[in-house]
């Protein structure tokens, strides 16, 4: 598995692995199988397979009556269905009762960057999270997206997990120990500390080795579960650094970004720098990298950001995170 | 004598006997959903809302629901093989309350405790709190579809337990009923049953002059669904429509009942006032005066 590979793939594959191990699997989809990947299970088990057309607020429901008779029911679509047309039947259906449903979202963040607006789920972790007993996840790469899918196969709860379509490299070795709630570290450094989530930590790790070169050691943390947030991670890096740097495929307002900062606030108040979409809907593009860019959500957005709150004295730089939206 | 003990004079007894036994258990089931009024009239009390008209307008329907129709055993609400009841009219939940206390799932003492601070009986059902609930509904449009999910895992388990759903005639304003009924009739769920609470009137008033409903009994035909249309304060007309439904093989089906909000208290009935509603100290006695004399008349009977 060292080959670069979208996340929504190996989900695909990982869904057939458990339905061979666990006939209490049953798998939902509306009508984007191919895109979400749930056609491998469904070529798998046919039984055990349901497309609901599109139809996602019937979709969660089914689910949540099926997890209610013994079931462990994963429901995909995209983020922004999953998260905004399904939301109050995920939160009062899914959530309230605790029923074990995995809502599997895919083109998460600006990464289906053809499509554009509608079909970027850009709100989706600020949502998920506001909801109680929900485990919110973000894997980064093909090894901790199987891990991840396994860990929420055993965990007996609602939970959402958004990946993205476009290839992610592999960060991870094969044997990296994974568990729920708690950041993976891809690098040491005791100057700054980038805690990002997603396709971002690739992004991420990117800045990271260009900071050195301009002798700046910052750790990078993977934060693949942004709910429950690791709270030991966040305030060891607030004592061990000069600042955060958090980066996200996601708006900035209620993610993971807001996480770090809610945590650091209480425990450890530091200076903070988020990088994300800022608070605007993105458009199409040609593709997702152009996006990043043109969006100041990628490698370099992260480096300069990590540059000024470097050298900064504590003053906030309008120019940083917190600034507008400058470019449509 | 021997001639009189013939084949023939036997079973005319026995169709008399049937008859009769019939005639009984009807009363008694008349009686319980006199009791599940009595029931919602005491937990709403004096000046505090409750809905008490959609709760007595499905009363007939959860009483032969829980006393007739359905295999739920209190001492084993987890068993797997059980029937499921979804509320899906959630704000009805009095009725589903009263019901569950009188077949024994919880003391009959907790009605008394309704929306008290950590109570079993929250303001709409919740599954995780009260033995014998289901779902969790109260948002109303998402009981049928929870029903698909719990048909689709029964079909699953090769177990014959069946789903019964009460949706309210304002309830079905809400899309996702129409999304799940599309679905229940291609997937052929006929272990389905859902039953229309058509008592005409939603929270401000009637069904008719907010949205084009009619006609109803087409609308769920045209949908897959086979549909009976019955009386639904009638309890022959109630106990024949399940059982027709469960005889019903390829559809989920929908029995269309026609009701009265309020049904059973006068003051109340086809009263949108009562949607969620008030009683005066006077109308609570009065309300209990009425239940009091029907169940009177029903014990006389026997």
């Amino acid at each position: 598995m060292s080959q670069a590979q979208p996340n929504k793939v190996i989900y695909g594959q990982t869904l057939v692995e458990l339905g061979e191990r666990n006939p209490r699997i049953v798998v939902l989809d509306a009508d984007v199988p191919r895109s979400t990947n749930t056609y491998r299970f469904r070529d798998a088990f046919p039984d055990r397979f349901f497309d609901c057309g599109v139809a996602e607020q019937n979709m969660i429901c089914i689910a949540a009556g099926l997890a209610a008779s013994g079931k462990i029911a994963f429901a995909s679509t995209f983020a922004v269905f999953a998260s905004m047309r399904a939301c109050e039947q995920v939160r009062t259906s899914v959530a309230y009762p605790r029923l074990n449903v995995k809502i599997v979202a895919t083109n998460a963040g600006v990464d289906n960057a053809g499509d554009g607006v509608t079909h970027q789920g850009i709100e989706d972790l600020a949502i998920m999270r506001a909801i109680p007993n929900m485990t919110v996840l973000s894997p980064s790469d093909p090894v901790t997206t199987r891990k991840a899918v396994l860990a929420i196969a055993q965990l007996d709860g609602p939970v959402y997990l958004r990946l993205g379509r476009n290839p992610s490299p592999v960060l991870h070795e094969e044997n990296v120990e994974f568990e729920l709630g708690k950041m993976i570290p891809l690098r040491d450094g005791d100057d700054l500390a980038v805690i990002a989530t997603g396709n971002m930590v690739h992004e991420a790790l990117i800045a990271a080795e260009a900071l050195a070169g301009q002798g700046i050691e910052a750790r990078v943390l993977d934060c693949h579960t942004v709910k429950p947030i690791d709270n030991a991670a966040i305030l060891d890096a607030a004592r061990a650094t000069r600042g955060i740097i958090t980066a996200e495929d996601h708006n900035l307002i209620g993610g993971l970004g807001g996480a770090v900062c809610e945590v650091v606030s209480e425990l450890w108040p530091t200076r903070v720098r988020r990088v994300g979409l800022k608070d605007c809907f993105a458009s199409s593009g040609r593709d997702y990298r152009e996006l990043l860019a043109h969006f100041q959500m990628d490698a370099a957005a992260i480096q300069a950001a990590a540059q000024e709150l470097w050298s900064s004295n504590g003053v906030h730089a309008l120019s940083a995170s917190s600034a507008r939206c400058a470019t449509r | 004598m021997e001639l009189e003990r013939g084949p023939r004079p036997l079973r005319l007894i026995g169709k008399v006997r049937h008859q009769m036994k019939t005639e009984k258990s009807l009363r008694n089931l008349q009686r319980k959903a006199c009791l599940l009024r009595r029931h919602i009239i005491r937990m709403v009390g004096v000046g505090k809302t409750g809905h008490i008209g959609g709760s007595c307008s499905c009363a007939d329907i959860v009483a032969a629901l829980y006393f007739s129709v359905m295999n739920v055993d209190p001492a084993r609400p987890d068993d797997p093989g059980r029937d499921r009841f979804i509320l899906s009219k959630g704000h009805a939940a009095l009725v589903l309350y009263a019901a569950l206390a009188e077949r024994g799932f919880f003391p009959l003492g907790e009605l008394e405790r309704l929306k008290q601070v950590g109570a079993m009986l929250q303001g709409h059902p919740d599954r995780l709190r009260t033995p014998g609930v289901e779902a969790n509904t109260g948002s109303l449009g998402q009981g049928l579809s929870l029903a698909n999910g719990m048909a689709l895992a029964a079909k699953l388990d090769g177990s014959n337990h069946r789903i019964y759903v009460i949706l309210g005639d304002g309830e079905i304003n809400e899309g996702q009923v129409w999304e799940a009924a599309m679905f229940g009739a291609f997937h052929r769920l006929d272990n389905v049953t859902a039953t229309l609470d058509r008592n005409g009137l939603q929270a401000m008033g009637p069904t008719k002059a907010r949205l084009g409903t009619e006609p109803m009994g087409d609308k769920w035909r045209a949908f897959g669904w086979h549909v009976i249309e019955i009386d639904g304060h009638d309890l022959a007309q109630i106990l024949d429509a399940f059982a027709q439904a469960k005889a019903h093989p390829g559809s989920p089906t929908l029995i269309l009942a026609n009701t009265v909000k309020g049904k059973g208290i006068s003051f109340a009935e086809n009263n949108p006032a009562f949607h969620n509603g008030m009683m005066t100290q006077e109308q609570y006695d009065l309300a209990s005066r009425e239940l009091e004399a029907a169940l009177a008349a029903l014990n006389d009977q026997t």
